[in-house]
């Protein structure tokens, strides 16, 4: 299965590059099928790339494509994973390790930081999911409010707000 | 110290509420790792977090580092099942009825509803993951500029981790 590949290439990400794989050189799926099911996974909770695996699978092998594909998907970086954590549990306790960790750390909330503000951008312009956005940041960031209230809550009115802004 | 189950149900609940991927999860899955049960200091949560960053695979799977971490091979797998299993499940049962209602306007509805949660719950995971990984303004001044390398597109996300790296190897 091509997913093997995708867990092998995805680093930071694996959105795009499945994409490619699924689209333009398999040509498993269709562009436009592709972004059906997409828009489906995003409306679920999960990781959209995973929801993706277990959507194309299932639609071409039923349950044991979708197995096969989500399988394919974390084998490798479970492996890749688990030897990182391995090192990581081994020699975590040296100084000089600490604070290449450190580095490491500071600069992968970047990537967060970064990701924030590229999914934030196309907002700016509309006030509602503006207002939305840093609602839900203020009570999840700062007040750190428990997100399975906030998401009980947050769900039903941001649908409700946005269905009525149409 | 955690148990494989006590994983496998802490990670299968915040799986559910992950709209938008792991990153949307990280304050809550932060609050009761570090807080709650005292599994592991803010620094190493974040250390362990980085560390998946810089690996391959869907981003999700930084639960299963923490889960190796805490509980070695069964609590990685512990881990990544509950992280990975129940929105599997849910997507594989409910594929066919949203197919069929693809084009319906409620789908489209409760995404337009959902993407500005899903910005205000990254943006969050972001200032929370800020806060445990910098103690100083070194580390602040690097949490921004590798934003704004990333932003500007103009090197590789692995890259800018191996550079932030090494500049904590000789500054820190």
């Amino acid at each position: 299965m091509g997913f093997l590949g995708l867990g092998l290439m995805g680093f930071g990400g694996v959105l795009p590059l499945s994409r490619r794989m699924l689209v333009e050189k398999r040509q498993w799926v269709s562009a436009a099928e592709f972004t059906e099911l997409l828009a489906i996974c995003q409306i679920l909770p999960g990781g959209n790339i995973c929801n993706l695996a277990v959507a194309v699978g299932m639609r071409f092998y039923g349950v044991s494509g979708a197995m096969a594909a989500l399988v394919g998907l974390v084998a490798v970086p479970t492996v890749a994973l688990i030897a990182l954590g391995t090192v990581y549990d081994r020699y975590h306790a040296i100084p000089a390790v600490q604070h290449a960790f450190a580095g490491l750390s500071a600069t992968a909330s970047g990537l967060l930081v970064a990701m924030a503000f590229k999914m934030a951008k196309p907002l700016r312009a509309k006030r509602i999911d503006a207002g939305i956005a840093v609602a839900t940041f203020a009570v999840v960031g700062v007040i750190q409010a428990p997100l399975l209230w906030v998401m009980g809550v947050a769900i039903p009115l941001s649908v409700w707000v946005m269905a009525r802004k149409r | 110290m955690a148990t494989p189950w006590e994983l496998f149900t802490l990670f299968a609940e915040l799986s559910l509420l992950a709209f938008g991927g792991a990153n949307s999860v990280l304050p809550e899955m932060h609050h009761r790792i570090v807080d709650l049960h005292h599994w592991m200091t803010s620094e190493t949560f974040s250390a362990l977090y980085a560390l998946a960053q810089a690996a391959p695979g869907p981003n999700v799977m930084a639960v299963t580092l923490i889960g190796w971490h805490l509980a070695g091979p069964q609590g990685a797998l512990a881990a990544t099942f509950g992280m990975i299993g129940p929105p599997a499940l849910i997507t594989g049962l409910s594929l066919g009825v949203l197919h069929r209602f693809r084009d319906a306007p409620w789908q489209r509805r409760v995404k337009a509803g959902l993407v500005p949660l899903t910005v205000g719950l990254i943006a969050a995971s972001a200032l929370q993951l800020s806060e445990a990984a910098d103690h100083s303004w070194i580390a602040v001044a690097m949490t921004l500029v590798a934003a704004a390398v990333i932003v500007s597109g103009r090197l590789h996300p692995l890259l800018v981790l191996a550079v932030g790296t090494g500049i904590g190897y000789l500054v820190f």
